[in-house]
């Protein structure tokens, strides 16, 4: 069973229907008991990252993301959830964030072209670093997911598995062990989201 | 590279797709599921759906079928019409809107954008935009573009997207349903004045009306369309293959 994390922040409807489609079991919660009795979680988000790390640390979840994660359980963050895997994030002042990824979050404002839209949004093709990772295992490189974020990762070199080119090469997903953490959408990324998802599901299976 | 989007439009009306000339003379076509299944399975990028319902009882209607949609359909959703307030954004994001397009509520009440920019975040406030010219000026039309707001344009879309609006969609009353190409001049006028994603809309015909619009304006970020697609007439596999023979960037 698969436990997507709810801490109150962003719509996990879609999400919800991908799981299903690819015929995994999943279930919506922010019962600790819950996330520690299943075999995977996934970390979603959307908003802020001041405000979703707040969220989490009220709802009681922070340190038991942290401790299922250290105990090897596949974690999956998305988007703002990613972001969060990571040490710090210096989107609108300095916050810390759960530790599991070595690196910061910070603004694409200043680090790419100045004539590019941010926020980065729409599809764009993914480039594997560091061989091809086993959540990459039913796509090709150079497939394209969907987007939609205006700070980054950096700092994350070791975890990189995947750049997206938008003036420089964007960090579009990290793992380390168990650790998987995706700037871009799978359950908006059409089939080679739900492939990303469903590789997520037979991870340690 | 990101790539340009391409977009099929479906306007729902009492649980069917319409689609009219010059918005006019509306004429059904189709189930809105089926198509957005198929339109999804066929290249295409991202979908937006305009509620032109009045009643109630259409409102109801159209917020089965987006949620009947979004648990199908795994690219992102844009929904549009009878938007008005905060909560009919919330509305239609809990059945799995992405982004929400707003039109005339915004003519009425311009800090409908700001609020809902400060709720949802820019990224899901989409400023759609009926622009026609009279006398040589481009003025934004409301109802469904039957009646001139006397506003300037360029100066409503600025101020949209200083409010917060993440995406502007530029839609050429002059151009709709004429299927004669983009308004191309339009759209240089509207991108070169914002800084985030412009949609083009109203008037393609052809593909190579597609290949004309990435090549003449490079800044646009993606085409809507919506009766070439629903007729067939342009299936989106081949107008992405046309377009990446062009060396137009796209999703293939």
């Amino acid at each position: 069973m698969l436990a997507v994390i709810d801490y109150g922040v962003g719509n996990l409807f879609s999400l919800q229907c991908s799981l299903k489609k690819i015929g995994a079991e999943a279930i919506v919660t922010d019962d600790e008991n819950i996330i520690k009795a299943a075999d995977r979680i996934i970390l979603p988000g959307v908003g802020a990252f001041g405000d979703a790390v707040k969220k989490l640390r009220e709802s009681g979840l922070f340190d038991v993301v942290i401790e299922e994660a250290q105990k090897g359980k596949p974690l999956m963050g998305i988007c703002l959830g990613m972001q969060m895997l990571f040490d710090k994030s210096y989107e609108y002042g300095e916050y810390e964030g759960l530790g599991l990824i070595e690196g910061e979050i910070v603004p694409l404002k200043g680090e790419i072209p100045r004539e590019l839209d941010i926020p980065h949004m729409g599809w764009n093709a993914l480039n594997f670093h560091n061989g091809k990772n086993e959540i990459f295992k039913y796509i090709n490189e150079g497939d394209c997911v969907y987007f939609v974020h205006s700070f980054f990762g950096v700092g994350c070199e070791s975890s990189l598995i995947a750049t997206a080119e938008y003036g420089i090469p964007v960090t579009a997903a990290v793992a380390k062990g168990n650790i998987f953490g995706c700037q871009f959408h799978p359950e908006k990324s059409g089939e080679t989201g739900l492939k990303i998802l469903k590789a997520f599901c037979e991870i340690g299976e | 590279m990101i790539t340009k989007r391409i977009i099929p439009c479906l306007d729902v009306r009492n649980g069917t797709v319409v689609k009219g000339t010059n918005f006019e003379n509306l004429s059904e076509i189709s189930s809105p599921v089926e198509l957005a299944e198929y339109y999804s399975s066929h290249g295409a990028d991202e979908l937006v759906f305009y509620d032109i319902t009045a009643s109630s009882d259409g409102r109801k209607l159209f917020t089965d079928i987006l949620t009947e949609t979004a648990s199908k359909v795994f690219i992102p959703l844009t929904v549009g019409g009878g938007i008005n307030t905060l909560d009919d954004f919330d509305r239609v994001l809990k059945c799995g809107a992405d982004k929400v397009s707003v039109n005339s509520g915004a003519i009425r009440n311009p800090d409908l954008i700001h609020a809902a920019a400060e709720k949802y975040g820019d990224q899901c406030v989409v400023l759609s935009v009926d622009v026609k010219r009279v006398d040589g000026k481009f003025c934004v039309f409301a109802k469904g573009g039957r009646e001139n707001t006397g506003l300037d344009a360029l100066e409503w879309i600025k101020r949209g997207v200083n409010n917060g609006a993440g995406e502007i969609v530029v839609n050429s009353i002059d151009t709709d349903g004429v299927k004669k190409g983009f308004d191309i001049e339009m759209l240089k006028a509207v991108c070169d004045i914002v800084n985030v994603p412009v949609i083009a809309s109203g008037g393609a015909g052809c593909k190579e009306d597609f290949v004309d619009l990435f090549n003449s304006v490079p800044q646009v970020s993606a085409g809507l369309a919506a009766s070439i697609f629903h007729y067939g007439e342009v299936t989106i596999d081949d107008l992405k293959r046309t377009l990446n023979e062009n060396n137009i960037t796209v999703r293939l």
